[in-house]
């Protein structure tokens, strides 16, 4: 006597099993990314996604590369280290296309931001009550901003 | 050429995992740059601060931050006396336009800058439901915007509350150490736009990168280091009072 006579719908459960195991395996490979797992538990690709995504800053060593001479006169000033979008802003449009011009930043606004008297700021660092230092008068006419002794050729 | 049954099975899962291979294809990196070789973070020199929040703007000119959201932000602490567990906490607009003059002289004052501290064991990525968030192989906590569902969870497991839900994309956002500047050899828009240098992004692996003589030679600490985040955000003489 066959040991299967009568087992005919364990047969079919066991097909039923198996397509349903099979559309698994076919519905997951469409819509699971392929580079998911590439790295660990996310999708590979994502990375380099996120690393394609366009700059802003120029980045100093780009301004560098044409403006020596305000790097020659910056050098040997407090503003040093001071990087070139620090204060001009984000830049990388002026240099992918030097024809945009950026305008020059007002020293009205921009000097305060770091230079206003504060109790909170670091002892060391250079501050100034703006109305009383200036009396109005715009920061430039006495500090070169690349180069801010007093009166060091100034205005320009 | 013929092929016997037995074959055919040795050779269809072969087959199988080298066309997966194929169509996962090869992403497109920087040239030059790889990620095994790195393993970012940032040292941040706290008396070197000075508030103006200048690395807040760059930050949200860089990566299209919302208004009213950030990716990073400057703190001011006010610390009177000796109630060190209790101290002033400012931060107005995230410090995006600095901070008002401080007149009273009393106590101290300190500027924390704060962002993601890309922990290397992050709670963020392990509450993530479906593998949205996740660390590189060069150490950035990264968002999957086209994995995200928007779910949040990452934004209260994160303990320094560096994440937040995109209010037009409805998907978590967060710093990405300007990943793609600095794949690009260039540093954080942060760090490009900090006057003082109070922000250093910082490459461990690097053996010529000056935080390892700084580590060495400095007070340094990280942000909540009992949590065990692994985080990778150096502060340089860290005031007993930050939270």
């Amino acid at each position: 006597m066959s040991p299967f006579k009568d087992a005919g719908h364990l047969f079919r459960l066991a097909a039923i099993f198996l397509a349903g195991v099979l559309a698994f395996v076919v519905i997951r490979s469409f819509i699971v990314p392929r580079s998911f797992g590439q790295y660990g538990h996310y999708r590979g690709n994502a990375i380099a996604e996120i690393a394609a995504r366009p700059i802003r800053f120029a980045g100093h060593q780009t301004c560098e590369t044409c403006h020596i001479d305000v790097l020659e006169k910056k050098k040997s000033g407090k503003h040093a280290q001071v990087n070139c979008e620090a204060c001009h802003g984000a830049l990388a449009r002026h240099a992918d296309d030097p024809s945009f011009d950026p305008g020059k930043p007002d020293t009205a606004v921009l000097c305060v931001r770091c230079h206003a008297a504060s109790a909170a700021k670091p002892k060391g660092f250079p501050q100034v009550e703006a109305a009383e230092h200036s009396g109005g008068l715009a920061c430039q006419t006495c500090h070169q901003p690349h180069n801010p002794v007093f009166n060091a050729g100034a205005a320009q | 050429m013929k092929i016997t049954r037995r074959q055919l099975l040795i050779l269809l899962p072969a087959a199988a995992a080298a066309w997966e291979s194929v169509l996962a294809g090869t992403p497109e990196t920087s040239p030059n740059y790889k990620m095994t070789d790195h393993w970012w973070g940032m040292l941040i020199d706290i008396p070197k601060c000075i508030g103006c929040g200048n690395c807040v703007r760059a930050c949200q000119a860089e990566n299209d931050v919302p208004d009213g959201f950030f990716r990073t932000w400057v703190e001011r602490y006010h610390v009177t006396d000796w109630k060190l567990a209790n101290p002033d906490v400012i931060s107005p607009d995230g410090a995006k336009e600095g901070f008002p003059a401080a007149t009273q002289d009393e106590g101290k004052y300190f500027f924390v800058p704060k962002l993601c501290n890309q922990c290397a064991d992050s709670p963020c990525v392990q509450v993530c439901p479906v593998g949205a968030t996740f660390v590189t192989p060069d150490g950035v906590v990264l968002v999957d915007a086209t994995y995200c569902l928007g779910c949040a969870y990452c934004v209260q497991a994160c303990p320094y509350g560096c994440r937040y839900i995109h209010p037009q994309k409805r998907v978590a956002d967060k710093c990405t150490l300007c990943y793609h500047r600095i794949t690009k050899g260039l540093t954080t828009a942060c760090c490009e736009a900090c006057p003082t240098g109070a922000r250093q992004l910082v490459d461990l692996k690097n053996p010529k990168d000056p935080i390892h003589e700084f580590l060495k030679t400095h007070s340094v600490q990280v942000l909540k280091p009992q949590l065990a985040t692994g985080a990778k955000v150096f502060y340089n003489e860290l005031d007993g009072s930050v939270r």
